[in-house]
């Protein structure tokens, strides 16, 4: 089955339907292991002691982050270049996700920030660039919010989305470009990672926890976008009944 | 559980993700059921995406 075969979103539907409960048991079961492993398997750091265990949400929470962006990037793609009928839904629906990943990132890192480098906020080019991605999600959270006709702000968003992906390098090379506050990439390194096993596993579990919740929840946003477009067709195409003058309501391609 | 001198980081961390899942987790579902919600006022009033009968049939 191709891509192609889910533009349906009848069709789409029904795979959610199907897909969905054995997503979220799989979720369930992830952030068991995770959180046991991260508070009951994982030493405590020589150095960090206990607030290393701050990592195992603030790290995944900060790769959903910008895994989240990507997905929207790729959905613009999908909207501008392919006109896929579902792109623009899934770059809509991923964006308040995207924006709670960064918001948790962004939070746990200052808290475990006080403790080890004697300061909630640096302005340095990590810090920065992270808050930069939050304020861009609420931009185009925003962007949908003012304008009336999906499909424009699904083109709007889109471009503004493919504009926003230049940071994402920018984000994760902020620091081997900069001196910063912030310690250098410490799992996904061309030489490999130089985190312990016993602290590396319970993070990829946890990783793992956060993947599988952010596709939950986008499927369930999908859904309920899907929906909506429907009902706001159906509003349209009932005011034109009552008003026989007026000009007929436009389809959605999501509808 | 002694998480040490900075306990009270590590549970603000651990709290706050909790309170921003639960937050996504019922703007999901409170979203759905404003959406079913709608449709089904809709259906009410006689508004649905099933084709009137006769609808789409051609005359011979």
């Amino acid at each position: 089955m191709a891509i192609w075969d889910y533009a349906n979103p009848t069709r789409f539907l029904r795979l959610v339907q199907v897909v969905l409960p054995w997503l979220i048991g799989l979720c369930v079961i992830a952030f068991a292991a995770g959180l046991y492993m991260s508070f009951f398997v994982a030493p405590e750091d020589y150095q960090q002691g206990d607030t290393v265990r701050i990592m195992y949400i603030h790290v995944p929470a900060a790769w959903l982050s910008m895994m989240c962006y990507s997905v929207m990037a790729l959905s613009s793609l999908g909207t501008l270049v392919w006109k896929h009928p579902l792109a623009d839904v899934s770059a809509k629906s991923a964006a308040p996700i995207g924006a709670a990943f960064t918001f948790m990132a962004l939070v746990t890192g200052s808290l475990w920030g006080k403790p080890m480098w004697g300061t909630y906020w640096v302005w340095d080019a990590r810090l920065t660039s992270v808050l930069v991605l939050f304020i861009m999600y609420l931009g185009l959270m925003t962007l949908w919010r003012t304008m009336e006709d999906p499909i424009k702000a699904g083109k709007a968003a889109a471009i503004l989305t493919l504009v926003g992906a230049l940071n994402l390098p920018i984000i994760k090379f902020s620091v081997d470009w900069w001196n910063t506050l912030h310690q250098p990439a410490s799992v996904m390194r061309m030489d490999g990672p130089t985190i312990h096993p016993d602290i590396l596993w319970p993070l990829l579990v946890m990783a793992i926890a956060f993947t599988l919740l952010f596709f939950v929840l986008h499927l369930m946003a999908m859904r309920n976008e899907i929906l909506r477009r429907r009902v706001r067709a159906l509003r349209l195409r009932a005011a034109s009944a009552a008003q026989p003058g007026t000009a007929a309501a436009t389809a959605q391609p999501a509808e | 559980m002694d998480l040490g001198p900075h306990a009270g980081f590590i549970w603000a961390s651990y709290g706050l993700c909790l309170l921003t899942v639960l937050g996504l987790i019922a703007w999901v579902r409170i979203d759905k059921a404003q959406q079913e919600k709608a449709l089904k006022d809709l259906a009410a009033r006689g508004i649905s995406r099933a084709r009137p009968a006769g609808e789409g049939k051609t005359s011979s």
